[in-house]
């Protein structure tokens, strides 16, 4: 693979182009534009009650078209034509590549912040917007007082233990927010807490999969088996085995029991897995686990009497220790509120408790993960992990047991999803195989691609801006309305009437259209710009596992993949 | 005879498949990548066929000719689609990666499969489309009676067209790859594409080939899928893919005569697997053919058992 050349034209060289040569790859590009858009967007059909209807698009595959075209034409004049790119950056003048990175720059540090600003302050939400001020004076600060230092270098190692205190404060700070009055649009203190407990499953679940993927260098695309094989573990031992082998009186506890057995269960089956895995190059390795994750799918929604197939299974959801949170009968109090009152101080029956109590022990699950997988990266085996990754051949002829290796990282990534799937069932109370579908799979990679396969705080980056994003589109509503809710009346009103005078087949596939709809592609679309850019993740820094004397970071591009 | 009629319908269905299959092994035995946009590129074939065929029925026209007139312009437009979709992906989220590392390809190119689905999933919306069946007649071989029953072996048209048609594509690209020279350079950078670049190859153009006479393949299989089940929708090109993907293994990859086989063969296991054992589980038959093969074979039928060089 890596031995064809390198083609010309690729990143990092810079074109020079006559406009004339410009012009026509800009028509060649518009004509192939054409096939792509004209059938599959401009005829759009519909199935209204078993009756096929269509419409033509041509506006919408015109302007996509179009689109394509000026944003090549863009390019050419502003990143590929090198004396454009040094007339944007004086202070280098012979650098012809940098440019490219500066301007990004500016655009990231500068255009971008001041604009989710004025947003904010278009909405009235003072408070957001002064928070962001006060960080980009503080990044502007640190820079003035340290100059010969790296700013990555300065907030580096702060970033965890700063993250680690916001997790633990969030749900205090949204209810002293809730307090103040300080609140995000269409977000209460409820939603926001049980929304952060969401990602956090996510984050938990990229970091297990990261085990397998950042630090073994094995591409498991059926992730998601493990992830079902926890939650139907939990499901069957709590509502079928557990009570049949030890009666009913264990179902409150069922989870703290189960919690274990389904991670060993899921760590198992990330044995059987792993096993006809060993001697599979990477490509192999990805399709036959796809292929395992839709077996195991397709059994949880066949096999009947044992699953209860499609319809899913109702589950006990979590308990605090045995004391439920449900709403007793006279109102006042829950069990868990009960036991408070009783033994510490008085506490009313509040629907948030359960949720906080979600979040924090998701919050505990994910830190056990982060905590593990960290402190095994320094042991022999994950020493051996990363040292598979880079060299499998190496790795043999020095003695590692690659079986053993490749083994571990399956069953250990395994087991971490499988406690996050019994976590996600007493979480929703119910579960069903529609939830473990390969596109689930492909999120959980996207996310661990997106945070720089190894990088485990840029999961957690990459986790929150995905999950956080897809919530609060679906919280929008169709496009027209997020426009509006997110540029305030007046901004919004203003986009309002530009749209209006767009044609209204435009305006329907345009407006009318409800984002969540987009949010995979921009996943998928996602994992392609990030391998073409920035294959080694935004945090590019590799700090080393293990060192001699003294410890030297290296630059992402020296590791063959991932975090080094 | 009830086992003829399967073998019948698994032939069909294994001819759809083996074609998919080539597309697979070709970019697997010059890149060495599983291009897992492949199956997608697929389904942008069959429901290209569904849209440019509506377009076609609405125009009116009638009669033997018109529509043996139709249903080619509908083969030659989604064939020339789904090259263009697979051509732009190869030059979009490939070609700058090689020489990137190894698993970057991999995660391109699923990153890719999930913006072909979700694309035709949001201009087209999600359901099914079904069409009415455009060739419909069959030969009766064999009738048999069991109480007032009756049993017929049947070998509908549509059947013959599938497997014959895919004979001459067969013959045809068989042809292309041996005796053509655009077929030696495809060859030569399958072997060693260094050398064939130092040998005056245009091995970036050979690849882009290569990429659009899979995509032509896929095309028409998709094109015959869509005739055949007159339904389609943006998310047939998944177990699709993975089962073509385990017919080029089946049959050795990077062996184009293999992948036909291979297609051919899990054809047959998916339609006897429901003919005898049970419907619901043909997929994770193929699936666990997939895994077995793997382990036990993973050379394939006609392929070369691989050595790792240092």
């Amino acid at each position: 693979m890596s031995a064809a050349p390198k083609s010309g034209g690729a990143k990092g060289e810079a074109k020079v182009l006559s406009p004339s040569e410009i012009a026509k790859d800009l028509l060649i590009s518009g004509l192939i534009t054409v096939p792509i858009l004209v059938p599959i967007v401009a005829i759009r059909t519909q199935l209204d009650q078993g009756i096929l209807t269509w419409h033509s698009r041509f506006w919408l595959a015109g302007l996509l078209g179009a689109l394509v075209v000026i944003g090549r034409g863009l390019m050419y004049v502003f990143v590929w034509n090198p004396r454009a790119a040094a007339a944007l950056d004086i202070a280098a003048p012979d650098a012809v590549v940098v440019p490219k990175i500066k301007l990004s720059r500016i655009i990231l540090s500068w255009v971008l912040p001041l604009i989710i600003v004025a947003i904010l302050i278009a909405n009235a939400r003072y408070i957001f917007a002064g928070l962001i001020l006060v960080l980009i004076a503080g990044r502007e600060a640190l820079r003035i007082v340290f100059p010969d230092r790296k700013l990555s270098d300065l907030i580096g190692p702060y970033v965890a233990p700063g993250l680690l205190v916001f997790g633990i404060m969030l749900p205090i700070v949204a209810h002293l927010g809730k307090a103040y009055g300080v609140e995000l649009p269409n977000f209460g203190e409820l939603r926001l807490i049980d929304l952060a407990g969401y990602i956090l499953i996510y984050i938990m679940l990229g970091w297990g999969l990261n085990v397998v993927v950042g630090l073994a260098g094995l591409l498991d695309l059926g992730y998601v088996a493990f992830y079902a094989v926890g939650a139907y573990s939990y499901a069957l031992l709590s509502t079928v085995y557990f009570p049949r082998w030890f009666g009913v009186g264990i179902v409150p506890y069922a989870f703290y029991v189960t919690l274990p057995v389904a991670g060993l269960l899921a760590g198992l089956w990330g044995v059987i897995l792993g096993f006809p895995v060993l001697r599979l190059r990477g490509d192999y390795l990805a399709i036959v686990t796809l292929a395992f994750g839709e077996i195991i799918r397709l059994v949880l929604i066949n096999w009947f009497s044992f699953t209860s197939g499609p319809q899913g299974i109702n589950v006990p959801k979590l308990t605090f220790f045995g004391y439920t949170f449900k709403q007793d009968a006279d109102g006042d109090y829950s069990e868990f509120s009960k036991f408070i009152s009783d033994h510490f101080f008085p506490l009313a029956y509040d629907r948030i408790h359960s949720y906080i109590f979600l979040y924090y022990v998701i919050f505990a699950l994910a830190l056990v993960t982060y905590f593990v997988t960290k402190r095994l990266r320094r042991l022999p085996i994950g020493r051996a992990w990363e040292a598979l990754r880079e060299d499998e051949i190496a790795c043999r002829s020095l003695g590692i047991n690659t079986t053993n290796t490749k083994l571990t990282a399956f069953a250990i990534g395994a087991m971490f999803g499988g406690f996050a799937g019994s976590f996600f069932a007493a979480r929703q109370g119910f579960i069903s195989p529609e939830s473990f579908v390969y596109l689930e799979s492909a999120l959980i990679l996207a996310i661990v691609v997106l945070g720089g396969l190894g990088s485990p705080i840029g999961i957690v980056f990459s986790a929150t801006a995905i999950m956080g994003s897809f919530e609060v589109f679906r919280e929008l509503g169709s496009a027209g309305d997020a426009i509006k809710s997110m540029m305030g009346e007046t901004v919004g009103g203003w986009l309002s009437w530009l749209f209006a005078q767009f044609p209204t087949q435009l305006q329907d596939s345009f407006i009318g259209t409800d984002p969540v709809q987009f949010r995979m592609i921009a996943v998928g679309m996602a994992m392609v710009v990030m391998m073409l850019f920035r294959p080694r993740g935004f945090v590019t820094k590799r700090e080393p596992t293990v060192y001699l004397k003294e410890k030297k970071s290296i630059s992402g591009d020296m590791v063959a993949e991932g975090h080094g | 005879m009830y086992f003829l009629q399967q073998l019948i319908n698994g032939l069909t269905l294994g001819s759809i498949y083996g074609l998919i299959a080539i597309g697979y092994t070709m970019v697997y035995g010059i890149i060495g990548m599983i291009n897992f946009a492949h199956g997608d590129v697929f389904m942008v074939g069959s429901i290209t066929t569904f849209i440019v065929l509506l377009m076609f029925a609405l125009t009116g026209g009638s009669g033997p000719f018109a529509i043996a007139l139709a249903l080619a312009l509908v083969i030659a437009i989604s064939m020339a689609v789904a090259a263009t979709f697979n051509w732009t992906i190869e030059r979009v989220a490939y070609r700058p990666l090689r020489g990137s590392f190894r698993l970057a390809p991999l995660i391109s190119s699923i990153g890719m499969s999930i913006v072909l689905q979700e694309f035709v999933r949001i201009a087209q919306e999600g359901r099914s489309k079904p069409i009415q069946p455009i060739i419909k007649g069959k030969f009766v071989l064999m009738t048999k009676s069991v109480g007032t029953q009756d049993f017929a072996v049947t070998l509908s048209y549509m059947q013959i067209g599938i497997i014959l048609s895919t004979l001459v594509l067969m013959t045809v690209f068989t042809l292309i790859i041996q005796r053509t020279a655009l077929g030696r350079a495809q060859r030569a950078c399958e072997q060693d594409t260094k050398m064939a670049a130092l040998l005056g190859i245009n091995v970036d153009r050979t690849i882009s080939i290569t990429f659009i006479l899979g995509a032509i393949l896929a095309a028409f299989a998709g094109f015959m899928f869509f005739m055949y089940y007159n339904v389609t929708d943006f998310h047939v090109g998944f177990a699709a893919g993975i089962k073509a993907f385990t017919a080029a293994v089946l049959g050795g990859i990077g062996s184009i005569p293999g992948a036909m086989l291979g297609g051919m063969l899990i054809g047959l296991i998916e339609v006897m697997w429901s003919a005898y054992f049970s419907v619901e589980y043909k997929d994770v038959a193929a699936f666990t053919i997939l895994v077995l093969v793997l382990i036990f074979m993973p050379q394939g039928l006609l392929g070369k058992p691989e050595v790792e060089k240092i």
